[in-house]
């Protein structure tokens, strides 16, 4: 114990304070301490996982889908590596070999029924595209089936399975897929040693429909028929390939193949023509031009779109004026909610400050009169407004009856801006109302009392000394109310018509209607950066401290 | 200084009545009337009705029935903010949103007072009270103390003639509180300010006040200053609520004059001096304080009554002994006796004989 006492005296040397056992101190205490907050965890923990699974994630997803962009690369993965290479500033369509990359991968999408929603999903930054890939899909079957014909007319087996699998496949494999009865596994393609390098565009689109069939149809490649792409490839590599070396399985057959190319007599591969013919819109150069500025995986196409911008080569653009509506929408709901959190104050300060000062067993009577609203469904009370407000309704029956307004000018007041506030102002009061009077609850009487001992008028003893103290509630109210009536979609659908939509109308509508997951995601990210920012200028300009929801 | 009106009374309470739920009366009848300069305290047990006055006075109740009157004229139509009175609650009620300079301020610049002159009176208010150096900072950066002294000096700053003082003290500790205590009453004589002060606790009363007003059950149970009242009660609660007070019970067999003979209802007889007994055959309660029992019989008038005591306990408290006795079927009777050199500490088990002056020995009402 000296020894400790005279190592902290003195100050060039002070070792860690040390426990009775000896252990630092600090250690101890963090020992001691790591036991209570492994309990304080587990006691948080379902909740923190239901937060984490129901919560966290769909923002992560959500955030993540506004930059995602796989789909293009993945459906067309031969085509947006080869447009690398070109170069769109020219105004000339792309070469022919991107058009052959083009056949490749729409044909195999439109195997796999995936060029569907690459339409769609270009679709969204030009319009049209989505009839391009779904004609392109039919259409491009066409191309092979004259290659197809000319080889079966040539030799039968060319349109059958086995003949295919013999001679692409390896030894094992056939003799596999020879083995293989229904029910069991099917047994993994392997391609022929060397053929690679014979066939090698045959090859690669054999393996393709090898992998398709296996995975896709669960079907015996012995028994399918290759797709007509198959043949094209094997007409562009009989017409380039030297295949007399070859002697394996079915030599006779591809020899013979080889040598109907080689005498010209069939057409020669025009992919470019196919696709002229298929729709002359993919001679437009914007097509090629949207595929390329779509190729990378992550994009910010979908937040230009947000906030009313476009992709172009030369980088983002603001769209047209009559295209703009983000802008727009984001500007009057934020508009909107201003009114409506203000027009939430105003009806709900008197109210809970009569609540709070009226004695405890009226107050909760009135109390429940407060929350009453709460009890019916969000639904039933828009509608109602519905009822009250529409021309033929309850208040212009009213107001015709007293004779304020004429029959025939019957005010509007529903399906805009005036129905959305009147109706949203009614269903969002209680969340103003609530945190107010539990701030104001808390403020002892004798402070007006000594405000008015000391010289107040009622109103000064009030404005000067009531006010600023339930001004935490106002602010927790209005950040309740704000940050609700943002996002707030029933009511708005209901009754705004087409001027008193909020931005989370749209979201709503690109989620369920137009599908463009990626946009409503892009909107939704900037919806809570706002709503993020506004947090952040509140607690710079009042103080997050000055918020209270209660004593 | 008498009960009633009274021509040249400052604050006057006239024939009051305060009920809050039409059924009982918080306050019933009270008269008081307190002249300018005085410092008046409010004493009496919880419910007693000392805070309902006070607000009356203040103007935060009304008066259900009466007249209170400041200065001659009746206020009970005027608003409070129209009183001028200054008012120091028990909780101090300093506005936490602002700082102490403005607090002072307050009273100041609703009565319209220049700036320069305002500041010139936050900071004379602020160094009356030794505050002088704390005017940036907000309430809840001060101690009870601290903001004790800020709320009496936002009380006083616009200089009103009447202040009320509702409990000030009362989350002190004790030091503190007796310290407050004396720079309070140093205040209102050196300011000469009629000041109301509530409080729960009899020492602070005694010490504080030129005069006190014993509240019971809504009523002023005695008006005196503080010699008075605790020598002369003029009534059983009074001797029992003010200071430690011994009770025995009897009923009288003789007055004459100023003394009477009671019989204890053990049988034993002592001398008395009759206060609200006016009959023999009365039942009555006699008190005696614990410091004015005699133990020495010499000290004793020739002829006076003695009782038998056994003592029960001895209690050595410093500056005195308390020893607890049991006379005539009382065990609580308690004696105090000052530590002298020559004082003998009784040991449990005596028997000791004990007496006192008549006149140190009330007959009062036995209820
Ligand atoms: N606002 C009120 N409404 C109804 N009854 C009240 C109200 N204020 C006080 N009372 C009742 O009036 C009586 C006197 O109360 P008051 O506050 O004057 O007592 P007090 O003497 O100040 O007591 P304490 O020493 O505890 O402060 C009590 O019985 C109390 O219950
Ligand atoms: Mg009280």
């Amino acid at each position: 114990m000296t020894d400790t006492a005279a190592t902290t005296a003195t100050p060039e040397d002070t070792g860690p304070m040390l426990a009775a056992d000896g252990t630092p101190l600090k250690r101890s205490l963090a020992r001691a301490l790591r036991a209570q907050k492994m309990r304080a965890l587990a006691l948080i923990a379902p909740l923190l996982i239901f937060v984490l699974l129901t919560f966290i994630a769909p923002i992560v997803d959500m955030l993540f889908r506004s930059v995602e962009n796989q789909i293009v690369s993945d459906t067309l993965p031969r085509t947006t590596l080869a447009l690398k290479d070109w170069d769109d500033s020219t105004g000339d369509l792309p070469g022919d070999d991107i058009f052959f990359a083009a056949y490749q991968d729409i044909f195999l999408a439109a195997e796999a029924k995936t060029h569907t929603r690459l339409g769609t999903r270009l679709n969204y930054e030009f319009t049209g595209v989505s009839s391009l890939f779904r004609k392109s899909g039919r259409g491009l079957d066409d191309i092979g089936e004259v290659y197809q014909d000319a080889f079966k007319d040539l030799d039968k087996d060319w349109d059958k399975g086995a003949p295919w699998v013999e001679l692409m496949g390896s030894d094992d494999f056939v003799a596999e897929a020879q083995a293989w009865e229904k029910g069991d596994a099917l047994p993994e393609f392997e391609l022929r040693d060397g053929m690679a390098d014979l066939l090698p565009l045959t090859a690669v689109a054999y393996e393709d429909f090898a992998r398709f069939q296996r995975v896709e149809e669960e079907k015996s490649l012995l028994k399918e028929e290759p797709w007509t792409l198959v043949h094209t490839m094997l007409f562009r590599d009989l017409q380039a390939q030297d295949v007399s070396g070859y002697s394996g399985p079915r030599a006779e057959m591809l020899k013979a193949a080889d040598a109907l190319v080689d005498g010209g007599e069939l057409p020669p591969l025009d992919v470019r023509t196919t696709f002229e013919k298929i729709d002359k819109d993919w001679m437009d150069v914007d097509v090629w031009e949207t595929i390329k500025m779509y190729s990378p995986n992550y994009t910010n196409g979908y937040f230009l779109n947000a906030v009313d911008m476009q992709k172009t080569p030369d980088g983002p653009a603001w769209r047209d004026d009559d295209e703009r509506i983000y802008g727009l929408l984001f500007k009057r709901t934020m508009f909107m909610s201003l009114v409506i959190t203000f027009s939430c104050i105003a009806l709900a300060y008197p109210v809970a400050f009569l609540l709070s000062n009226l004695p405890a067993r009226t107050a909760n009577l009135l109390m429940i009169l407060v929350l009453l609203p709460f009890w019916t469904s969000l639904l039933v009370r828009t509608s109602a407004w519905k009822v009250m407000l529409q021309q033929q309704g309850v208040i212009n029956d009213v107001l015709v009856w007293i004779g304020l307004v004429d029959d025939a000018n019957r005010l509007v007041m529903i399906n805009n801006q005036l129905g959305t506030i009147i109706a949203m102002t009614h269903i969002l009061l209680p969340f103003m109302i609530l945190p107010m009077y539990s701030v104001m609850s808390t403020i002892p009487q004798t402070y007006v009392r000594a405000a008015k001992s000391l010289g107040a008028t009622n109103w000064t003893a009030f404005w000067r000394v009531y006010f600023p103290q339930s001004v935490p509630g106002i602010g927790a109210g209005s950040i309740l109310v704000f940050i609700l009536s943002i996002g707030y979609y029933i009511t708005p659908e209901i009754v705004g018509g087409t001027t008193g939509t909020f931005i989370s109308n749209r979201i709503a509508y690109h989620i369920s209607s137009s599908l463009n997951w990626g946009l409503a995601a892009a909107l939704g990210t900037i919806l809570l950066a706002v709503v993020l920012i506004l947090y952040w200028a509140y607690d710079k300009i009042v103080g997050i401290d000055n918020v209270k929801l209660g004593g | 200084m008498a009960d009633g009106s009274n021509g040249d009374a400052f604050v006057a309470f006239e024939r009051v009545q305060k009920s809050y739920d039409g059924e009982t009366l918080v306050v019933k009848d009270l008269n008081l009337s307190m002249p300018k300069g005085e410092f008046l305290t409010m004493l009496g047990p919880s419910g007693s009705g000392k805070t309902t006055c006070l607000m009356m006075l203040a103007g935060f109740e009304t008066a259900t029935h009466g007249e209170i009157k400041l200065d001659g004229v009746s206020i009970n139509n005027i608003p409070p903010h129209k009183r001028g009175i200054g008012m120091v609650f028990q909780n101090y009620a300093l506005f936490p949103h602002m700082t102490v300079a403005e607090n002072l301020a307050f009273p100041l610049e609703v009565r319209k007072l220049g700036k320069s002159e305002r500041e010139a009176k936050v900071k004379r208010a602020l160094d009356m009270v030794q505050m002088g150096a704390f005017g940036g900072r907000r309430p809840a950066q001060l101690s009870g103390g601290q903001q004790q002294r800020i709320a009496l000096a936002r009380a006083l700053v616009f200089e009103p003639e009447l202040v009320l003082m509702d409990e000030p003290l009362g989350a002190l500790d004790k030091q503190l509180r007796e310290h407050m205590q004396f720079e309070i009453t140093n205040l209102a004589h050196s300011l000469g300010i009629t000041t109301v002060y509530v409080t729960h606790d009899q020492t602070e009363a005694l010490t504080m006040s030129d005069r006190v007003a014993v509240f019971n059950d809504g009523r002023i149970q005695q008006l005196d200053p503080p010699d008075v009242l605790y020598e002369e009660p003029k009534n059983s609660f009074v001797a029992q609520f003010i200071g430690e007070n011994n009770t025995l019970e009897g009923v009288v067999q003789e007055i004459r004059g100023d003394t009477c003979v009671v019989k204890l209802d053990d049988g034993e007889v002592i001398d008395a001096t009759p206060v609200n007994v006016t009959q023999v055959g009365e039942r009555t309660k006699v008190s005696i304080r614990p410091e004015r029992v005699e133990i020495d019989r010499s000290r004793l008038q020739p002829g006076a009554h003695t009782l038998k005591a056994e003592v029960l306990e001895f209690i050595y408290m410093g500056d005195i002994f308390r020893t607890r006795l049991r006379v005539a079927g009382n065990n609580d009777f308690v004696i105090k006796t000052r530590n002298a050199p020559d004082q003998v500490k009784l040991s449990p088990g005596t028997m000791i004989d004990i007496g006192w002056l008549p006149r140190d020995c009330r007959a009062l009402d036995a209820t």
